[in-house]
């Protein structure tokens, strides 16, 4: 199979044809603008459905030999339960006891707790994966074991994906903490509580199929409904839709390690002095111990000020949450609750709003709001000399992480990357990344132990940290750090074959993940 | 001798470090397997510098295992030394090149508020360390070392000094306690150390043999920085002898240990420090005697700064200048709280003011309204003024707009 290659925007050669369908390369940041009408789900009829509004049916196969499961689907599920989700396995399980084969899941989300999928994606159940491949699943694509090509999208890219039909979801599984027989849902009540189900909203609008499972049956109506019955065809009760605890993962506790604090410590330093740190200010902290620490750095500064965030954009924690009780945020625009006090909040506090990737990353909307946020803070695995960086593959080629909410935050005013200037003698700032998930342009402050690089298109915050007592330097004086303490890496050596594309939040493609020569198939 | 040796780290939570597994063999020339946790970036590059290392001590016949977490070239070199010197009898050393800014000279008086203590042999908490801005970082080989892994970690602190950049902070070793550490010397004083820390010194003697050992080493090997000397007094007698010890040549400052001072007492540690007020109130009155600095004891609460706070206004009050840390988050507490008040410095800038007018007027003599002020008085203001600009507490350019 030869595919035509060709050089996009950023330089790197991509296919034209990803899964044996069209793909267009990456054009230039809001340059890809195709004339057409939204994708929308098949026009369904009231009288098809009981008209007493149980769409109850006893087991979760059922409700997929229902939805018509065959050969080449299109499966979708959601995150929210991070690595406590307990339904995407059994999705697959079932199709695979039911002889399915050749299908595409198109998870927001991928976790470790899903490592079992592996199964069916040896035994061609699942003939590949569109969304983030991280942990196992990653480790399992990078040996170029998947039969198809992996596609990452941003979430806000897998929302434009649904919208614009690039991805026709057959039949998304929502699993949901409390739901009635008419398939109105919520994330915020019951057992299994994971805050809110905006990554599924998407899915629930747009597939032609909607299954809802839950373990807590409620009678109509099921308030709040984030998911809104109209668009659901079944119901299934289960024993348990997700473990809780489980949302909390490593990542989302505040770091110890006095190379991170100080990272944090000096971010939210040149946020103050470079004056994006003032009254009705707006700030994303993601998950990741530096986020977090940064946050409450921001807290202390605020605090110190008397001054207070319009809003915060979550991934919403205890930290976050303490805040916004402490009255130093007056709104948290939530993605996703990271933990339990974000589940608590969520359900009792007004002021803790639930978004989808809509509201806050859509491509298709008539704007989102993640261009309104003043400090962004995010992570990478690498940043080049131009300012690109990636998350997706570490610096051996190995895919290892999802693109999440990475690429829609870009988009914010002030994009900071706060990373150590090397890990376990690898650079992080490089001449080239590997994988480039997001283009220099919008990438404005790298802060590492060692330095802070702004980038050259920013003259104005270079003018106002000119007289800073912090270590501001060039990225090439950055890059030239860190290889003098590391030494020069070689070159991880690939094979020709295209393990994952890695997709723009237009829909083009931006690079492609190869397979790590010397891999066996 | 033994044809089998091993060296450095491995197993949880070890990163930024290597283990080493080396057989002598008669025949069959090197067999090097590295396992590294970097091989796709830094494999090739590895075997290299292992054949270098053991070309280096002309060993041609051996299998050489290592496991790698991320290691740098002078960790690597350091734990395949070790290997090697554990089998065959060398005076050789494999050394790479050493860093330029890591060959500074530093002051007798120089600012010493924070040393932060990392323990010798493990080589991760050194990358980072000169980042936090500690006056000093002290390589230990004493105490946080285990007395089976002393000879490595001596080559790991060699390598330390000549390869990692701490960034301008004062390069300092503790070195092992009177006599055992007197075997240190020669692997630290040849390259670069800024000052070796003695502990438990309890005479004028120990410090004595410790100085004809530099001296004979520098001789040797052409070291042209001087090496300062800061004993710390760990024991009745020490205390005792803190004069005698003080006066000793070389020595810049008196440091106190107080978990083995209590215990040498048979009292408990209390955060009151009521039990060791004589001792530190002595070594404060004997260092101000002897014109050099008053060192305290670390705080070993790394998660309570507000009594951390306390710790140092009271030492400040006792006459210290400074303290251990070991965690970088108590390093700008004790800068902060070391650092001089508000009133402080207020004195301090009318006599650097009365001075600079002298100066310019080029009169000898310094004097404020009818006051003569003497040159050490001055110059302690000086140390103020510098100690509340490096906190941020006062703009370097102050005398532009003072009007006194």
């Amino acid at each position: 199979m030869s595919v035509e290659m060709v050089k996009n925007a950023v330089g790197r050669l991509v296919p034209t044809e990803i899964n044996g369908k069209p793909a267009v390369p990456f054009k230039g940041v809001g340059k890809y603008k195709p004339e057409a009408r939204k994708h929308a789900a098949k026009i369904a009829f009231c009288a098809d459905f009981p008209i007493d509004g149980n769409k109850q049916v006893e087991t979760l196969q059922e409700a997929l030999i229902k939805a018509g499961l065959r050969d080449g689907m299109t499966i979708s599920s959601h995150h929210h339960f991070r690595n406590g989700d307990l339904i995407a396995v059994q999705i697959f399980k079932i199709a695979q006891e039911l002889g399915v084969k050749n299908l595409v899941w198109f998870p927001s989300a991928a976790f470790p707790c899903q490592e079992a999928i592996i199964e069916q994606l040896e035994n061609g159940t699942i003939h590949h994966i569109e969304g983030s491949l991280n942990g196992p699943l990653g480790e399992f694509a990078s040996q170029g074991k998947m039969s198809g090509t992996g596609v990452l999208r941003s979430h806000g890219g897998r929302y434009q994906a649904v919208q614009d039909g690039e991805v026709e979801i057959d039949i998304a599984v929502i699993a949901a903490p409390t739901a009635d027989p008419f398939g109105n849902a919520n994330g915020v009540n019951g057992p299994s509580a994971c805050g809110l189900l905006g990554f599924a909203l998407a899915d629930s609008e747009y597939a032609d199929k909607v299954i809802v499972v839950t373990d807590n049956l409620v009678p109509f109506p099921c308030l709040p409904w984030q998911i809104q019955g109209n668009n659901v065809d079944y119901v299934v009760e289960v024993e348990q839709v997700g473990i809780p605890e489980r949302i909390v993962s490593g990542t989302t506790k505040i770091t110890k390690s006095p190379d991170r604090l100080h990272i944090a410590e000096m971010t939210a330093q040149f946020c103050e002095e470079a004056g994006l740190i003032k009254d009705g200010f707006s700030f994303q902290a993601g998950a990741g111990g530096t986020s977090l620490s940064i946050g409450n750095f921001f807290g202390d500064i605020m605090r110190r000020k008397g001054i207070k965030a319009r809003f915060a954009r979550g991934g919403s924690n205890k930290y976050l949450v303490e805040m916004l009780e402490e009255g130093l945020i007056d709104y948290i625009l939530d993605g996703q609750t990271f933990d339990m006090d974000g589940i608590r909040s969520m359900r009792e506090n007004p002021n803790h709003v639930n978004t989808s990737p809509f509201t806050s990353y859509n491509y298709h909307g008539k704007g989102n709001f993640a261009g309104l946020i003043d400090i962004v803070i995010l992570g990478a695995t690498e940043v080049d000399v131009n300012f690109n960086a990636n998350v997706v593959t570490h610096s051996d080629g190995k895919l290892l992480h999802g693109i999440g909410g990475w690429q829609n935050c870009l988009f914010g005013k002030n994009v900071i990357l706060p990373v150590p200037l090397f890990r376990n003698r690898i650079p992080v700032i490089c001449d080239e990344v590997t994988t480039i998930c997001g283009p220099g342009e919008l990438i404005d402050i790298i802060v590492t132990e060692r330095g802070i690089a702004i980038n050259p298109r920013r003259t104005d915050l270079i003018e106002q940290m000119k007289d800073s007592n912090l270590p501001i330097k060039t990225i090439v004086e950055l890059k030239e750090e860190a290889e003098r303490i590391c030494g020069t890496p070689d070159k991880p050596k690939f094979s020709e074959e295209i393990i994952s594309a890695v997709k723009w939040v237009d829909g083009t493609v931006i690079d492609v993940v190869k397979k790590i020569a010397g891999v066996a198939k | 001798m033994s044809r089998k040796s091993t060296t450095g780290n491995r197993g949880k939570g070890v990163s930024s470090d290597c283990y080493v597994e080396l057989e002598l063999t008669s025949g069959q020339g090197l067999q090097i397997e590295v396992k590294s946790k970097v091989q796709a970036l830094f494999g090739r590059q590895i075997i290299a510098l292992c054949e270098q290392v053991l070309g280096h001590f002309e060993i041609k016949n051996a299998n050489l295992y290592l496991e790698d977490t991320g290691a740098l070239d002078h960790v690597l070199a350091a734990r395949v030394e070790a290997a090697i010197k554990q089998l065959i009898d060398t005076d050789k050393e494999f050394l790479l090149d050493v860093l330029p800014q890591n060959q500074h000279k530093t002051e007798k008086n120089k600012s010493r508020r924070s040393r932060l203590y990392l323990p010798g042999n493990t080589p991760k908490i050194a990358l980072n360390a000169g980042v936090y801005g500690a006056d000093g970082i002290i390589l230990d080989l004493e105490d946080s070392v285990a007395p089976a892994k002393k000879f490595e970690a001596a080559i790991m602190v060699r390598n330390t000094l000549r390869s990692v950049d701490f960034y301008g902070a004062e390069r300092m070793v503790r070195i092992n306690q009177f006599p055992q550490g007197l075997d240190d010397l020669e692997f630290i004083v040849p390259h670069f150390v800024n000052l070796l820390l003695v502990p438990k010194c309890e005479s004028a003697e120990q410090l004595e043999q410790i100085n004809v050992r530099i001296k004979e080493i520098s001789n040797r090997c052409g070291v042209k920085n001087p090496i300062h000397l800061m004993p710390i007094l760990e024991s009745a007698k020490g205390v005792l002898n803190a004069l005698e010890i003080a006066s000793s040549e070389n020595v810049v400052a008196l440091a106190i240990g107080l978990e083995d001072y209590t215990a040498d007492l048979g009292v408990q540690r209390t955060d009151a420090g009521t039990e060791s007020f004589f001792a530190r109130t002595q070594l404060a009155n004997v260092a101000t005697a002897a014109g050099i600095q008053a060192i305290d004891s670390v705080f070993s609460d790394v998660s309570d700064m507000e009594l951390l706070k306390k710790v140092v206004l009271e030492s400040k009050m006792l006459g210290f200048n400074g303290m251990g840390c070991i965690h970088p988050r108590q390093i700008k507490v004790i800068h902060e709280n070391y650092a001089p008040n508000d009133s402080e410095i207020e004195t301090a800038k009318k006599i650097v003011n009365a001075f600079h007018i002298a100066s310019e007027k080029g009169l000898g003599v310094v004097s404020l309204g009818t006051k003569m002020i003497d040159p050490p008085v001055v110059k302690r203001a000086q140390t103020t003024i510098e100690m509340a600009i490096d906190v941020g507490k006062l703009n370097s350019n102050w005398r532009d707009d003072y009007v006194s």
